[in-house]
């Protein structure tokens, strides 16, 4: 059993063992952590296959950008998740028939013979490039109108965002900088010119009363 | 190394013009003031018609198929009839959705840029040359319709639909993407027309297992997209809880994507196999007809029972796949034009019933619909007949093209079933039509039309269009034919 072959396993296993933590652990805070870990020794594994890219990308993708966001959102939103969890472990035989199942049909159907096929040759290998090189070749030559498009869904996702998030509420004060700057001083300051008072005369005072 | 070629750009000519006119709607949408909002409507209907006729005048040659971006983009006979009609269907949308919105307080431009946004993906995925553009466009128009049926925040049953349409959407697309991986490790190719020279399904093939897999997977995640049961539990939901504009979409204009897909997935890269999911989609069929009449037949929602009549329909689109040839394709796109034409009809007449704050979605409010006003509720007969398949509307010849590829292909059971599924179909089509005739209104009024004369004028067209096509379906069936017959497959 070669070194690497080694570390496969171990990357392998921390994977599994990390994403069942994901769905079993209570604090949601604590399953996101679990989460990031599933996603790094993925990463790991995908290294150890020589997609160095990809590995990165998702670490930094996944473990930098959007599982950052999922844990600012769970520290935020006090969630009560006991509710959610009820049924678990009622439902939990059940589901384990049907994963064990469908897991022995697949490897059935495939079968596991089929799965060591030689592996096709790689192609940045083939063509003398890094990883890295050739799928950026690909991705600005081959795949380039699929590339385009991803960004055309994208700017779906920020144009749906807003109609669904956005509300217009009466009665909010906002500030308005455009309105800020334009401001005048008379706008805020009213000069009024009134004649002076004379201070009230005690004798007026007496007048009054009767 | 592969070089950017210009002309891969004018071969997607339409394409990108939906694209720039989207783009600068966009921004222009962005200073109207919402009393304008009406310049947004017209420039979206503009902006569909000239992609309309860039599709049209870019039809290549009969018979023949150009490629783009290596085989990414394909135009040929058949991605242009359905893209001809999905914008026209979409048009449709525009034009009978107007005031519906505006009594919602939905005429918002982001319901036009989604709109315009889903049917770019449409037209990229009847054009797909590669498992990853018919993904990418897959979820271009399924990203979109998500956001359109949850439009309308503060309706809790709007929220359900779209969160049911939401997970079911993203469970469907994983089996698909599933099932490509398998296809795609046992070919070693992503290249539809090249996984169709290369899949090797003889006994003897290592890849046999591998690929008969992956094309299950392609299989449910096509039914599910299409509502085919037994995958259909998303669609009544959907179709009832969403705004009934974006319903008419969902129903009419998304479906004939949904069939390109099917097309381009299961002929375009898997017709070597054909003989094997043939009896998947005879399976399906039967099950959708079954579950799709018999259901419909206790819904007393109108939204509802016509979502159920959709998967009936569905059922007979798939019956047009089981002869597996490409007179049997074209039954079938013949088919759904003419299932997405009469929903537009069904859906048409419950936006021009609704008012502010009454849906007119139950088929109740259809009550005396004669008395109050004989023109509409004609159209609304010719609808229903048309979807029952009562000759001589439009409907009848689309079942009747799909029921003889059906023998053609020697499957007379088939057929057999299709007929008795049609005939219980015709019950609660004919209550529709019973309601409107025969029973008393709630309220003796004349009908109080929209005042958006257009909608008025283009719904009646688009009822007598299907009488018209009824009496004469010759040139619609033999352009479905022309645009099928690819001497390259």
């Amino acid at each position: 059993m070669s070194f690497q072959l080694i570390c496969f396993y171990a990357f392998a296993a921390v994977t599994v063992g990390a994403a069942l933590a994901v769905i079993s652990v209570r604090s949601p805070v604590h399953a996101a952590l679990c989460l990031v870990l599933t996603f790094f020794s993925t990463a790991c594994t995908w290294l150890l296959a020589d997609a160095e890219f990809l590995a990165i990308a998702l670490v930094l993708v996944y473990v930098g950008a959007v599982m950052v966001l999922f844990l600012f959102v769970v520290m935020m939103l006090d969630l009560d998740l006991d509710p959610l969890r009820e049924g678990f472990v009622r439902a939990l035989p059940v589901g384990l028939v049907v994963a064990v199942v469908m897991l022995v049909e697949m490897l059935g159907l495939i079968g596991v013979r089929t799965m060591q096929l030689p592996a096709p040759p790689e192609p940045a290998a083939a063509a003398g490039m890094s990883n890295t090189s050739w799928l950026a070749n690909a991705l600005f030559s081959q795949f380039l109108l699929p590339f385009e498009v991803a960004a055309l869904i994208l700017t779906v996702a920020i144009v749906a965002a807003i109609p669904l998030t956005l509300r217009h509420r009466v009665g909010v004060r906002t500030q308005d900088p455009g309105r800020q700057v334009r401001v005048k001083a008379r706008d805020r300051v009213r000069i009024v010119k009134m004649a002076a008072e004379k201070p009230a005369m005690p004798a007026d005072a007496g007048e009054t009363t009767p | 190394m592969i070089q950017f070629n210009p002309a891969d750009l004018a071969t997607m000519l339409p394409e990108l013009f939906l694209l720039g006119a989207t783009c600068a709607i966009l921004l222009i949408d962005l200073f109207l003031k919402p009393a304008q909002r009406d310049v947004t409507h017209w420039l979206s209907l503009t902006a569909l018609l000239v992609a309309g006729v860039l599709v049209w005048r870019g039809a290549p040659e009969q018979g023949t198929s150009i490629a783009a971006f290596n085989g990414m983009f394909l135009r040929d006979g058949v991605a242009t009839v359905l893209k001809v009609f999905v914008l026209l269907t979409t048009g449709l949308v525009f034009l009978y959705s107007r005031d519906y919105l505006r009594q919602r307080k939905l005429f918002v431009g982001e319901f036009y840029l989604l709109l315009l946004f889903a049917t770019l993906g449409m037209m990229l995925l009847v054009s797909a040359g590669n498992l990853v553009t018919v993904y990418l466009g897959l979820e271009l128009l399924t990203l979109s319709s998500y956001a359109l049926v949850a439009l309308n925040r503060d309706s809790a049953v709007s929220s359900e639909a779209a969160i049911k349409y939401f997970v079911l959407g993203a469970l469907a697309s994983g089996l698909l993407l599933y099932g490509m991986s398998m296809i795609y490790g046992a070919t070693g190719t992503l290249d539809l027309a090249k996984i169709h020279a290369v899949a090797d399904f003889s006994a003897d093939s290592p890849h046999r297992m591998l690929l008969a897999f992956g094309l299950v997977f392609l299989v449910v995640g096509s039914a599910f997209k299409l509502g085919a049961a037994p995958f259909h539990m998303w669609l009544p939901d959907v179709y009832q809880g969403a705004p009934t504009a974006v319903t008419l979409f969902v129903g009419s204009a998304s479906k004939l994507a949904a069939f390109g897909m099917t097309w381009r997935l299961l002929d375009g890269a898997m017709g070597g196999m054909n003989a094997h999911w043939t009896q998947m989609l005879g399976v399906l069929a039967v099950l959708s007809l079954a579950v799709g009449n018999v259901f419909a037949i206790a819904q007393t929602n109108l939204k509802r029972m016509l979502a159920y009549s959709t998967i009936s329909h569905v059922g007979f689109l798939l019956l047009g796949f089981v002869n597996g040839s490409a007179s049997g394709y074209a039954a079938a796109m013949f088919y759904m034009i003419s299932y997405a034409l009469m929903a537009a009809v069904a859906f048409g007449m419950i936006m021009l019933l609704a008012r502010a704050g009454f849906e007119a979605e139950e088929i109740d409010d259809f009550k005396g619909l004669n008395q109050r006003n004989p023109w509409y509720a004609g159209v609304m007969a010719i609808a229903m007949f048309s979807l029952a398949g009562v000759p001589p509307l439009f409907g009848f010849f689309a079942k009747l093209m799909v029921l003889k590829a059906v023998i053609d292909a020697g499957q007379m059971w088939l057929a057999i079933v299709a007929i008795v599924f049609a005939i219980i179909g015709l019950y609660y089509y004919l209550r529709v039509v019973k309601v409107m005739y025969f029973d008393e209104p709630h309220d003796k009024a004349a009908l109080e039309l929209p005042r958006d004369r257009g909608f008025r004028w283009v719904l009646s067209l688009n009822g007598l269009a299907l009488l018209a096509l009824g009496v004469f379906w010759g040139p619609l069936l033999d352009w479905c034919n022309s645009a099928l017959m690819v001497g390259a497959r």
